[in-house]
C-alpha cells in the first residue's frame, strides 16, 4: 500500500508552503479585493511564474518541467490554501489540460511555451446563463473559421490571452481555441461573488478560432477535461478548507467569552471535529482522484467526481462554520473569513456544481454495474 | 503512488492466504448461520485460535517468546484482511487478546503472565472487560463497583453492564472503586478475576434490537485475591487508559449494508430513477469511499514504518451514521412493506430492517458520537476540556443522578 505522496512531492508541498506564505498573504490578496480595476495580482504572479509551476505537467519538449500531475495536485492544495489572487488555475488546469487532452502536437507546441513563460494567460469559457452549459442550450457557435457568441461569466476571461470555448458546431459542439487579443473579441469585468479572481463576459464577433479534438467531439471533451479539471481544483478547496479549520481552531482557543476559551465549548467542538472530519473524507478522496488522474485510470470518472463532490462540501462547511465561530468578527470586511467563503463558492461551482457532479457519479457507477 | 504489497508484504499476503485455505472456507454471502453453527462457534473459535497460535498468526506483533512472530504492524493488517475474507471464528477472542491480555502484559506480575498469557492465545480461556456499568458510561471513570480490602482478599459487590461474552468468559478485567473519599480517577484499581467463581452472575441484556448478545454481571461478595492486582491500588485509571488504547486499535471495520447494496436494492425496485434517492447515493459513495480510502493512508504509513496520523479517528463516526441513514432510506423506499423485517419476506433478506436496529448501538458502543467528536476536538485539533466540575472533588461528594 502506497496511497500518499512521495517524500519528493511533499518536499515540493513544503517549499510552495513556504514560497506562498511569504509572498502570497492575504494583504496581497485583499490589494485585488480592493481594487475594482485590478484582475490579480502582478508582483504574485510574475513569481509564481519565476517558480516555473506553470510548466509542471507541461512536457519538457514544449518548455515545461515535465513533472507529473502529482506534482501539480501538491501545488494546487498550497495555491487553494494561499488563496493566490492569480490566474493559475484557469491557465495551468483548464487551459492547459485542455491542449494536453484534445489540441494537436502543432497546437501544444505554439501556446505551451507561452504558457511556461507567462506570455499565455489561458481561460476556459463554457457558461452562457444559469445552469449547467449543456450543448443543447449553447447559443455560441463555431463555422469551422470564426466563433460568435457570448460566455458570461469566465473565470479570468479579462486577464487571458487566449481561451478554450465550448461552442456549438452543426448538431453537436466542439472546443475550440481562440487568441482573445485578436479581432472581434470584446470583454467586460463582470461583477461577481469573487473579486480576488476576476471574471468577464466575453462577446465573440467573427473571432478567428481553430479548434481542438474533432468536430462534433466538444461535449465528450469537455466531460473528459472537467474530470481532470475536476482533481486539481478539489486539491485547491482542501486547501482552502484546511485553512479554515485551522483558523477556526486557533481563534476558538484565543477567544474568551464566559471567562473561558469559546474552544472548550462542546458546541465549538463538536463542530470544529465536524470540519475535521468532512476534512480528511475530502483529503482521501482527493488523494484517489490524484492516483486516478496521474495513471489514466478507468475509475478516474467516479474518481475524479467524489473528490470533486467531497471537497465541495468540505469547503463550504469550513468556509461557512469559520464564519461562525469567528463571531461578529468573522463578519467584517477585515478579517479574512470571507474570503474563504468567496472563494469557496468559486471552486465548487465552476467546473459544474455538486447537483451536476452527483448524477455524473451515479451514471459512472451505474455504467460500472452493468459491465 | 499505488495500492501494491511491497514484495515483502506480497510474499506475506501469500504465506498467510496459503495457510488459511489450509483450513478454512472461504466466506460465502448467502450462507446464514444456523442455530447448530451458534452453538458450535465456541468450539470451533477454540480449535481456530489454536492453530493460528501453534503457527505464529495468533498475535503477529507479539515477541516470539511470547508466542508472537514478531511481525509488523503492516503484517497484522495484512493477516487480518486475508483472515476476514474466511468463514474464521475470531469473534469470542478479539476482546481477551485486544484489550485483556495486553493489559495483563503491562502491568501483571511474572506469574501473571505465566499463567494466563499462553492459555489465551491458544484458545483454552476466554477473557472479558468488565469496565462499563449502568450510571457510568462515557464517564467510566464515574463507576461505583466497591471493593474494599479484608486481610489479603479484596471483597467486590457491584455490578457492571455491557460486557461482551461475560458468560462464556473464565476470566475478567474488572475495574473498581477501592477509595471512594479521593477524586474519582484517583480512587480506582484493576484486578483479575476469576469469571466461574460464586458470586458472579452473568445475565444477557435483552437489547433494543431484539438480541442478547451482552451481559450485565453482578458481584455479590466476591473474593480476589491482591495478588491478582493489576497495577498499584488508585492506578487504576492508568491501567484502563492502556486497555482502551488497544481498543481503538481493535475495534472497527464496515458493519453492514452500503451504497453498492441500497444501489443493487433500487435497481431491482425499479427507483433508480428518483433524481432525489441518485443525489443521496452519491453522497453515500463518497461518504464510503473516504472511509475506506482513510484506511488506505493509514496502512501507507504502517506500510513505510511511520505512525499513522489521526485521520483514523474518523472512522466510526462516519461508519455508524452512514448505515443508519441509509439503513432508513431503503425502508422508507420500501413503504408500509418496509416495517417487514421476516429475512422470507423483506427484500435483500431483510439486511436493512436488520441494520436498522443494529445503528443506533454503533453510535453509542466504544465511544459515542459526541465523545469521539471530543477526541478530535481536545486530541487532534488541541481544543480545551470542557469545565470539569468532577477533577477535585471526592468521589463520594461528587452529584450522582
Amino acid at each position: 500500500m502506497n496511497f500518499d505522496f512521495s517524500e519528493d512531492q511533499k518536499f515540493l508541498r513544503d517549499e510552495a508552503r513556504k514560497f506562498l506564505t511569504a509572498e502570497c498573504t492575504t494583504q496581497h490578496v485583499r490589494e485585488v479585493l480592493n481594487d475594482d480595476d485590478t484582475s490579480h495580482h502582478e508582483g504574485v504572479w510574475k513569481k509564481v511564474v519565476e517558480m516555473g509551476w506553470l510548466g509542471t505537467a507541461i512536457p519538457e519538449e514544449h518548455g515545461g518541467l515535465g513533472l507529473g500531475m502529482l506534482e501539480l495536485c501538491v501545488i494546487a492544495e498550497e495555491m487553494g490554501r494561499a488563496l493566490a489572487p492569480v490566474p493559475f488555475a484557469s491557465t495551468a488546469y483548464f487551459f492547459t489540460e485542455a491542449l494536453k487532452l484534445a489540441g494537436s502536437q502543432a497546437q501544444q507546441a505554439a501556446v505551451f511555451p507561452g504558457v511556461v513563460s507567462g506570455d499565455v494567460v489561458g481561460c476556459y469559457a463554457a457558461s452562457e446563463g444559469p445552469g449547467d452549459p449543456q450543448v443543447s442550450k449553447l447559443t455560441t457557435t463555431f463555422d469551422g473559421d470564426t466563433l460568435n457568441g457570448k460566455k458570461i461569466p469566465v473565470t479570468d476571461g479579462d486577464v487571458a490571452t487566449h481561451a478554450v470555448v465550448l461552442a456549438k458546431e452543426g448538431s453537436g459542439a466542439s472546443l475550440v481555441l481562440v487568441d482573445l487579443t485578436g479581432d472581434g473579441v470584446t470583454r467586460e469585468t463582470v461583477d461577481t461573488l469573487e473579486p480576488t479572481r476576476s471574471h468577464a463576459k466575453i462577446t465573440f464577433n467573427g473571432a478567428k478560432a481553430e479548434r481542438l479534438g474533432e468536430a462534433g467531439h466538444g461535449a465528450d471533451l469537455a466531460a473528459q477535461l472537467m474530470d481532470r479539471v475536476a482533481v486539481l481544483i478539489a486539491f485547491e478547496q482542501l486547501g482552502g478548507a484546511s485553512r479554515c479549520l485551522d483558523m477556526a481552531t486557533d481563534y476558538a482557543k484565543e477567544r474568551y467569552a464566559f471567562g473561558r476559551p469559546i474552544g472548550g465549548n462542546q458546541a465549538i467542538k463538536h463542530k470544529l471535529a465536524e470540519m475535521y472530519v468532512k476534512n480528511e473524507v475530502a483529503r482521501s478522496n482527493a488523494y484517489y482522484g490524484a492516483w486516478a488522474l496521474s495513471t489514466d485510470a478507468t475509475e478516474l470518472p467516479e474518481a475524479a467526481a467524489a473528490a470533486r463532490l467531497a471537497a465541495s462540501e468540505a469547503y463550504w462547511f469550513a468556509s461557512k462554520e469559520n464564519i461562525q465561530t469567528h463571531g461578529g468578527m468573522g463578519f467584517t470586511w477585515e478579517v479574512d473569513c470571507h474570503l474563504f467563503y468567496r472563494r469557496a463558492k468559486l471552486l465548487a461551482v465552476q467546473a459544474g456544481a455538486p447537483k451536476v457532479w452527483k448524477e455524473k457519479l451515479v451514471k459512472a457507477l451505474e455504467l460500472k454495474n452493468a459491465a | 503512488m499505488d495500492f501494491n504489497d511491497t514484495p515483502e508484504e506480497a510474499e506475506f499476503r501469500a504465506e498467510a492466504r496459503a495457510f488459511l485455505e489450509k483450513h478454512l472456507t472461504l466466506k460465502s454471502a448467502n450462507k446464514i448461520a444456523t442455530a447448530e453453527d451458534r452453538k458450535n462457534l465456541l468450539k470451533r473459535a477454540k480449535e481456530w485460535q489454536d492453530i493460528k497460535a501453534q503457527n505464529g498468526y495468533a498475535k503477529i506483533t507479539w515477541p516470539k517468546e511470547l508466542g508472537g512472530r514478531d511481525g509488523t504492524p503492516m503484517q497484522q493488517v495484512i493477516w487480518g484482511q486475508e483472515e476476514g475474507k474466511f468463514d474464521a471464528p475470531t469473534g469470542p477472542f478479539a476482546i481477551g487478546l485486544g484489550m485483556c491480555i495486553p493489559t495483563v502484559i503491562a502491568f501483571g506480575s511474572d506469574e501473571h503472565k505465566k499463567r494466563y498469557v499462553q492459555k489465551a492465545l491458544h484458545g483454552e480461556e476466554i477473557w472479558c472487560q468488565l469496565f462499563s456499568e449502568p450510571s457510568a458510561g462515557s464517564d467510566v471513570a464515574g463507576l461505583k463497583t466497591r471493593a474494599v480490602k479484608d486481610g489479603d482478599d479484596w471483597v467486590i459487590n457491584g455490578q457492571k453492564v455491557w460486557t461482551s461474552g461475560a458468560h462464556y468468559s473464565d476470566y475478567g478485567i474488572l475495574l473498581v472503586r477501592t477509595d471512594p473519599k479521593v477524586p474519582k480517577h484517583k480512587g480506582l484499581t484493576m484486578f483479575i478475576v476469576d469469571m466461574k467463581q460464586e458470586g458472579v452472575e452473568a445475565r444477557p441484556i435483552h437489547q433494543a434490537s431484539g438480541g442478547r448478545e451482552f451481559n450485565e454481571v453482578y458481584f455479590t461478595d466476591v473474593r480476589i485475591p491482591d495478588s491478582d492486582r493489576l497495577g498499584e491500588v488508585g492506578q487504576g485509571w492508568k491501567v484502563a487508559l492502556v486497555t482502551l488504547m488497544n481498543e481503538r486499535l481493535a475495534v472497527g471495520g464496515s458493519p453492514g449494508p452500503d451504497w453498492a447494496e441500497i444501489m443493487n436494492y433500487a435497481k431491482d425496485a425499479g427507483t433508480m430513477s428518483d433524481q432525489a434517492f441518485r443525489e443521496k447515493l452519491a453522497d453515500w459513495y463518497v461518504a464510503a469511499q473516504g472511509y475506506k480510502l482513510t484506511k488506505f493512508r493509514t496502512q501507507t504509513a504502517l506500510s513505510r514504518g511511520e505512525t499513522p496520523g489521526p485521520e483514523n479517528s474518523i472512522g466510526k463516526i462516519i461508519t455508524a451514521n452512514h448505515l443508519q441513514d441509509i439503513c432508513n432510506s431503503a425502508i422508507e423506499m420500501q413503504d408500509h412493506y418496509g416495517l417487514i423485517n421476516d429475512p422470507d419476506a423483506a427484500p435483500s433478506d431483510a439486511i436493512f430492517q436488520q441494520s436498522f436496529m443494529w445503528a443506533p448501538g454503533l453510535r453509542i458502543a466504544g465511544g459515542t458520537d459526541e465523545i469521539l467528536k471530543n477526541i478530535i476536538a481536545e486530541r487532534v485539533l488541541g481544543l480545551p476540556q470542557d469545565v470539569r466540575v468532577d477533577k477535585d472533588v471526592s468521589f463520594e461528594e461528587l452529584k450522582q443522578g
